[in-house]
């Protein structure tokens, strides 16, 4: 069973409360789209982020991801953060 | 904090990325540049400056206090990578230098310099708007503002996706 590491930034890390974790996937969960599916059901607060309005972006090894079928394996790190707005 | 990434690259191509706290010394990094970029007939230098009143579309005109960037770390430097590698293949570089500011900044501070060396100056114009153009929208940092009276994220602009946008269509 996979176990992956997931980052949380600006105000997605502030509404979770949570910079990171560590989650060892259930049966069942192999893809981005089953992890935040899953993330939601644990967790009552990523329900609410994923179900605002404001766009969330999902990166998979430090690189924003656009396909959720994106397969995920051990030691796979995942980031959920808000549009970037550097510069 | 301060970190210096000197990557490999190709054959008088100099590429410096620092993210760091500490504020910077324009003359300091132009002098850097010059060094590094060889036989350069151009180099463009950007400086973005910390704004007291940072949206002028939003009612809330109470000026800006203090801002606070975070940043991906590992995530950032290969991001800044990945778009000076794309804007050297499009305008032949000879140096680059990229320091963003994280932490907590204050209006007029210094949040960003770029530099770009090229044999000409097109180039080097060009390449160091682009190189702008998508570090606001791929490098991942984020400003939170802080007034008198509340503290908040910034939101992403539209003018900053269709800057992107306005790459893609030449």
């Amino acid at each position: 069973m996979a176990i992956i590491k997931i980052h949380y930034f600006a105000s997605v890390r502030e509404r979770l409360n949570k910079a990171e974790e560590q989650l060892m996937l259930p049966e069942g969960v192999s893809s981005i789209e089953d992890l935040i599916e899953h993330l939601q059901f644990i967790n009552p607060s990523f329900k609410s982020v994923m179900d605002s309005s404001k766009k969330i972006l999902v990166a998979v090894n430090q690189t924003v991801i656009v396909d959720l079928d994106y397969k995920l394996s051990q030691d796979d790190e995942v980031a959920f953060f808000p549009p970037m707005t550097g510069g | 904090m301060s970190q210096l990434y000197e990557l490999p690259s190709k054959p008088f191509e100099s590429i410096m990325i620092s993210i760091q706290k500490e504020d910077f010394d324009v003359g300091k990094e132009y002098k850097l540049l010059k060094i590094k970029a060889g036989d350069a007939g151009a180099i463009v230098i950007f400086t973005g400056l910390v704004r007291e009143i940072y949206n002028l579309d939003n009612q809330n005109v109470e000026p800006v206090k203090s801002l606070y960037l975070e940043h991906y770390p590992g995530m950032t430097e290969k991001s800044l990578q990945a778009i000076i590698g794309k804007a050297n293949d499009k305008w032949t570089l000879l140096g680059t230098r990229i320091i963003h500011r994280i932490g907590e900044l204050k209006p007029s501070d210094q949040i960003v310099f770029l530099g770009t060396s090229s044999a000409h100056r097109q180039n080097a114009f060009d390449a160091a708007q682009f190189i702008m153009d998508h570090l606001k929208s791929e490098a991942p940092f984020w400003k939170k503002q802080s007034s008198k009276l509340n503290s908040e994220w910034v939101e992403s602009r539209v003018s900053d996706t269709d800057a992107m946008d306005s790459w893609r269509a030449r």
